[in-house]
């Protein structure tokens, strides 16, 4: 046996390590994500204590999916998605670059990244309650407002459409600001400091070095950002879902699309929230490769295509 | 090489054996000790309140572990309380996958009690469930052990061809529970017979509230606080058994049109929205404006008493404008238990036994399932007067309610119809939506939740 070996392979030791992971993938998320599409072309649901099915009827579900108003929950959701995520991708360049400016001498630097990161270390459904107790007619803001002679009659901002969806917005951006802060921080980080001295010489200034130096090359940590939060936000459910009690009040405004989910598995209907998550599976696809494309793009000043035209075109020629 | 990997696989594949083991690992001999009886009583729950009551009363309780998570009998055998909280439907989640698994569980694992709320009561009473044994099948025979309780505790608890299901040791009749300070200001006097007198109808109560008004107080805090009245006065059931309809009454109609009269005319507090949340909570402080409410007697204690920041009786109560109920947890026993002996002896000794009901009165200010120990305690002031209510005695309201409510017919759909309902008409009693837009919106809630409704009738 000795002499058979000829070289030395650590490479299946790689394999059997990672291997616990691919088998825990297999049975506890793989199985399930077959299984859930299989249950969404069946009736499957429970009635009372009853069980109803599992009945095959084909695309049914997916079918009644779209006449109801799944596509205005989708919109609900990427409103509130996106009422979170540009101030948070704003906000969170700004200090990043703040932070990471040598120049600035930001004195406890280490104690603001704690502050900021803060707020995701509370559960979003403790979150969630505390605002709604803040911003309740009654509540402390409320009579701030109020006893600084701001406003006359309370505002009843959970009864307000924009009121609702501002506070699902800010909850999200304050929770995780902090996160994408300290991500974009270590990507202007990794950037070699002799460029912004070598810019700094060509008489580059900081709103220059912001777009055309640091910008580009933080690129794929900002598209990594941008997915995370896609998926996330897509995904998003707990703050709406204990501000407005599950309900999406008012006029189920702030209704997102896994709160709809969860509607239906109230009465464990098994078949209609199986379509739905396929639903919602294609489209959390289609964004991953149209960002999947956008960054991996190998070719950011276009040279190798001019490359390759000309030697098409020489080939042409030729 | 391979060597090591086919040992590694046996690990895994050994070790998940192991695992699975612990799953079951219920002894298939454990229902074979004495009169056939198991070792373990398996008792579903959502608080430590029928807990407490067992321990207080039952007289085979030996001790309850410090966790309070195994009680142990006399005679040996444990109870295992198994809680889930109520909120957002986990306690049923968890009980319905139980009694799904019931015929394949080993003994011990059985579900032997489980508890309901009056709003759900009827999914597990329901005949074609099965899920609740009749009472009769355990030997309890209902027209002789429990002529004392409450006529409409005993409907509640059957099923559609009147076999009883369940049982209960709370009755849960409500009042109308006002401040005495406000009365005083208002009409000169809090003599809850005078109060009665203009709170006795919705008729009369409209021309009350107008007088509140004029005064700057609220009558009541919104519009889900009258809800139970007019639902508990429904002559169908939301749906009939064997339909997918959704029928909504005419009293439910009656609810919306008069909760926006009200509304509009500011005898509700417009900026409480609901039930159960920081603003109701506050409404019942002294710094509010809120004259009444309508609660039963878990309410008062467990609801008002805590909000209330100022003394001890400044609140008196009196006469509903309408008979209602509100609550009440049922006892079952679970088909396919596997202690029959004992499950009847705790039922018999919670809901039938007029001395334990009247100590847990006593104790808990629970209003309990026996009509002449209410009777009786309407009378005894000494031992039944409410410090909280000023010295005044209760039950002497609460008794004649109990008497005279009739229980609006049950359906498995009754708590996702009164919680939608109320949760889609809100918006529309704060005009944030048009009165159709609220009907679209309750029907499409409705189908979302019971994927079986297809329909949705409204009465006018």
């Amino acid at each position: 046996m000795n002499k058979k070996r000829k070289s030395i392979s650590y490479g299946k030791w790689g394999y059997l390590f990672i291997l616990p992971f691919f088998l825990c993938f297999f049975i506890f998320s793989f199985i399930p994500l077959l299984d859930t599409i299989r249950y969404s072309f069946f009736e499957y649901y429970r009635s009372g204590i009853k069980e109803i099915g599992p009945n095959f009827i084909g695309v049914e579900n997916y079918k009644s999916l779209l006449e109801s108003d799944m596509l205005k929950y989708a919109g609900n959701t990427l409103i509130l998605w996106i009422i979170g995520f540009i101030p948070q991708v704003v906000v969170a360049l700004v200090l990043a670059c703040w932070f990471s400016d040598l120049r600035l001498k930001i004195h406890g630097k280490q104690f603001f990244k704690v502050v900021i990161y803060l707020p995701n270390l509370i559960m979003a459904s403790a979150f969630a309650m505390l605002f709604f107790a803040l911003f309740s007619t009654n509540g402390p803001i409320n009579s701030i407002l109020e006893s600084i002679g701001f406003i006359k009659e309370p505002i009843d901002f959970l009864g307000s459409v924009l009121g609702t969806r501002s506070l699902v917005g800010l909850m999200n951006f304050l929770m995780w600001f902090g996160n994408t802060t300290i991500m974009l921080m270590a990507a202007i980080m990794a950037i070699s400091n002799d460029i912004f001295e070598a810019s700094e010489i060509d008489g580059c200034n900081s709103i220059k070095r912001f777009f055309y130096i640091i910008l580009p090359l933080i690129r794929p940590i900002l598209a990594y950002t941008l997915i995370t939060s896609i998926i996330g936000g897509l995904q998003m459910f707990d703050v709406p879902q204990i501000l407005t009690n599950g309900q999406g009040n008012p006029d189920r405004t702030s209704m997102t699309l896994i709160m709809f989910l969860n509607s239906h598995l109230k009465s464990k209907n098994y078949g209609m929230a199986g379509a739905l998550s396929v639903y919602l599976f294609i489209v959390s696809g289609i964004l991953c490769f149209i960002v999947y494309k956008m960054t991996n793009d190998n070719d950011p000043d276009g040279s190798k295509r001019a490359a390759k035209k000309k030697a098409k075109a020489e080939k042409r020629k030729g | 090489m391979k060597k090591q990997v086919v040992a590694m696989v046996l690990t895994v594949v050994t070790a998940t054996g192991l695992l699975a083991g612990c799953g079951n690992s219920a002894s298939p001999n454990s229902d074979t000790d004495g009169a056939g009886e198991g070792k373990v009583i398996n008792i579903y729950s959502w608080n430590d309140e029928f807990r407490t009551r067992v321990e207080a009363i039952y007289p085979e309780v030996e001790k309850t572990s410090t966790d309070g998570t195994v009680t142990t009998l006399k005679d040996g055998t444990e109870i295992h309380w198994i809680i889930n909280p109520n909120q957002d439907g986990v306690y049923q989640q968890k009980l319905d996958e139980a009694l799904l698994k019931q015929a394949d569980a080993a003994p011990d694992d059985k579900v032997d009690i489980f508890l309901s709320e009056t709003d759900y009561v009827y999914k597990y009473s329901d005949a074609d469930a099965g899920v609740a044994m009749p009472l009769e099948e355990l030997g309890i025979d209902p027209s002789k052990d429990l002529t004392d309780q409450y006529e409409f505790t005993k409907t509640t608890a059957s099923d559609q061809n009147g076999v009883q299901r369940g049982s209960t040791w709370q009755c849960c009749p409500g009042l109308l529970v006002y401040r005495r300070d406000i009365a005083k200001d208002v009409f000169g006097t809090d003599d809850p017979e005078v109060i009665g007198e203009k709170v006795k109808d919705w008729d009369t109560l409209k021309g009350t509230a107008e007088e509140l008004k004029a005064k700057g107080y609220y009558t009541f805090s919104s519009y889900a606080d009258t809800f139970r009245l007019y639902g508990n006065s429904i002559e169908q059931p939301w749906v009939t058994t064997g339909e997918s309809v959704v029928k909504v009454d005419q009293k439910i109609m009656d609810w919306i049109n008069d909760s926006k009269e009200w509304l509009d005319a500011g005898y509700f507090d417009k900026t409480v929205k609901g039930q159960w949340n920081d603003d109701w909570n506050k409404a019942m402080s002294s710094s509010s404006k809120v004259f009444a409410f309508l609660l039963p007697a878990w309410g008062i204690d467990f609801t008002l008493n805590p909000n209330w920041d100022g003394e001890d009786g400044a609140w008196a109560v009196t006469n509903p404008p309408q008979e209602y109920n509100w609550g009440g947890s049922y006892i079952h026993a679970a088909t396919g238990t596997d202690n029959p002996e004992h499950v009847k002896d705790i039922i018999l000794a919670l809901t039938a036994n007029k001395d334990n009901l009247l100590k847990i009165s006593k104790e808990y200010s629970d209003f309990t399932n026996t009509q002449s120990g209410m009777q009786e305690a309407a009378t005894d002031d000494a031992n039944f007067a409410s410090d909280f209510l000023g010295g005044q005695n209760a039950y002497k309201y609460f008794a004649p309610v109990a008497e005279n409510i009739k229980i609006a017919p049950l359906s498995a759909y009754d708590q996702g119809c009164v919680e939608l309902i109320q949760n889609s008409f809100g918006d529309y009693l704060q005009d944030k939506i048009d009165f159709d837009k609220a009907k679209s919106n309750f029907e499409t809630a409705i189908k979302e939740r019971y994927p079986d409704i297809t329909e949705v009738q409204w009465a006018e």
